[in-house]
């Protein structure tokens, strides 16, 4: 009886060294990072705590930076979303063969992680200036893509080029949802009278709201974050915070060091809102797709 | 009707994106004037900095897929066995890469491991590769664990351990040879995904100046007219064969339990 304590006492923190590696290694290098940069934003050169760095984010480069970026990943999320939702619909309720169903899968899986500086260059062979479908619409259809202003070092630009990851996301997400869309629902709701366009209205897309909400904010943290295909595609023409905060850690563009751990600080802040909305909105519709 | 408005979608769609594909190769092979060639390819695969940065990249991607296993295996292993209360823990900080942009993870390093700090990682070509790895290892952390975890959840980790040690083997043994060939499938397509994501990674690579196949795509993006596309033909092609790699080794083990 009296020699049961002690094995209970050395075991309890042997079980938690087997988590030491793990811990240790997330505390250096993914933690401890992430802090110094949120801690460096309310601090002056010295030292000492202050909000002048956050303050400073508030002058019209600044703030004209974070605005670009949150409309071209609002935009390029809204449009992932749309498109994302429409293909994985028609692949899932169109009636179409089972079979294109898996090819289709596997190559979003691809292209939702072909991201990056080679997704840039795809990009402007397609839509720069001497790109195949710039030349093909300008030889064939006469339609001069630059007379009506479009440039792919621009807003629209970035934004179609975002797509490209951003779609097959949308439809890796949002299948499953749509398989969990029960026939028994939509047979209910014709017996009671409702057409196609009141189930989906009334039916369908509550149901799926807030999966689709949850996967928007997932996309816009993701447009948002990307640095490698914005400054590829663009340099430095086009100022988006990510391509200024690159900048800043390479050469001090701001002539102040603490001013681009508070632009970081404010990445962090966006992102991290952008996918606390995603892990609430994705627990609120899993109470329904089981 | 609707089957052909559901084919009219999914065709757009996909015009979508083999328009950028199709544009990217037609430019790589277009560097002799008005013939097609693959001299684009001839000429990046004679550069040597091609090879250094591609030859750099691929060995950054092993070690960091062995680094990552090292890390993830034993830890997920671990929290089914004696910690399942922490799994979402443990699971919600494998997926904090996701939320931190990669940018912001590389600032912080920067400005954490400069030689004036007391683990001066960047001071050193070796450290600044080592920094590199762990970078890379916490970027795939959210895809390695999360594939290692759904592969545990396959089989019965706490009989597997007790037959295990009731014959004598020591927590090494356990891992190395009876839940690794149990989640290998896991394990490789959570490497193929890591393989991937280091061939085709630029901010880190940049930010810490080291010579990887990211920011040479980059520089060759900055200065040349065909071989950045030819270039990216080979990324695609890589990323292509990963995920085909994945589909393939799933399955492979998929037959394999069917036989049985």
């Amino acid at each position: 009886m009296s020699d049961t304590p002690p094995p209970a006492r050395r075991r309890l923190p042997l079980t938690w060294l087997g988590l030491a590696p793990f811990a240790l290694f997330v505390a250096l290098f993914l933690i401890a990072p992430t802090m110094k940069i949120v801690l460096g934003a309310f601090q002056r050169a010295d030292g000492s705590f202050t909000f002048e760095n956050i303050a400073g984010l508030f002058t019209d480069s600044i703030l004209s930076s974070y605005w670009i970026s949150i409309k071209i990943s609002v935009a390029s999320a809204a449009l992932g979303c749309l498109v994302g939702f429409l293909m994985a619909a028609a692949m899932v309720l169109g009636g179409l063969p089972r079979s294109i169903r898996s090819p289709l899968l596997t190559f979003s899986g691809v292209a939702s992680n072909f991201a990056g500086v080679p997704l840039a260059f795809a990009f402007l062979a397609t839509l720069g200036p001497l790109g195949l479908v710039t030349v093909a619409l300008k030889t064939h259809l006469g339609i001069n893509l630059r007379v009506y202003g479009f440039n792919i070092l621009s807003f629209w630009g970035l934004t179609i080029t975002y797509l490209f990851f951003q779609i097959p996301l949308m439809i890796l997400i949002i299948t499953p949802a749509l398989d969990g869309l029960k026939r028994e629902w939509r047979e209910a709701a014709s017996c009671l009278g409702a057409s196609g366009a009141q189930y989906w209205r009334m039916v369908a897309l509550p149901i799926l709201f807030p999966s689709i909400l949850g996967t928007f904010a997932l996309l816009f943290a993701n447009a948002f974050g990307a640095v490698a295909t914005a400054i590829a595609l663009t340099g430095s023409s086009l100022n988006i915070v990510p391509i200024m905060l690159f900048a800043q850690i390479r050469g001090d563009v701001l002539g102040n060091p603490h001013l681009g751990y508070a632009m970081a600080f404010g990445m962090i802040l966006i992102t991290g809102v952008a996918n606390v909305l995603y892990i609430v909105l994705r627990m609120r519709s899993e109470r329904w797709l089981k | 009707m609707k089957r052909a408005a559901a084919w009219a979608i999914l065709l757009l769609g996909m015009a979508y994106f083999i328009l950028p594909l199709l544009g990217m190769v037609e430019f790589s092979l277009s560097m002799k004037r008005g013939i097609y060639s693959l001299e684009a390819y001839r000429v990046v695969l004679a550069d040597p900095r091609f090879r250094e940065t591609f030859s750099f990249s691929v060995g950054m991607a092993l070690l960091t897929i062995a680094v990552g296993m090292a890390i993830v295996v034993p830890t997920a292993f671990w929290v089914r066995l004696k910690m399942p209360g922490l799994r979402p823990y443990v699971e919600f900080v494998t997926l904090l890469p996701l939320v931190i942009p990669a940018i912001v993870i590389v600032f912080g390093y920067i400005r954490l491991y400069n030689t004036s700090s007391v683990l001066p990682l960047t001071g050193t070509i070796f450290g600044t590769n080592l920094l590199l790895v762990f970078g890379y290892v916490t970027l795939s952390l959210p895809y390695m664990y999360r594939a290692v975890d759904t592969g545990l959840r396959t089989i019965d980790v706490a009989t597997l351990t007790e037959a295990a040690q009731s014959l004598g083997a020591g927590w090494g043994t356990i891992l190395a040879r009876v839940i690794l060939p149990n989640v290998l499938v896991s394990v490789l397509s959570g490497a193929f995904v890591t393989f991937a994501i280091v061939m085709g990674e630029f901010t880190m690579a940049a930010l810490l100046n080291r010579p990887a196949f990211g920011p040479y795509l980059q520089l060759m993006g900055a200065n040349r007219a065909y071989e950045p596309f030819a270039l990216a033909t080979i990324a695609f092609v890589i990323t292509w064969a990963c995920m085909g790699l994945i589909q393939l080794v799933t399955r492979f083990s998929k037959h394999d339990k069917a036989a049985r």
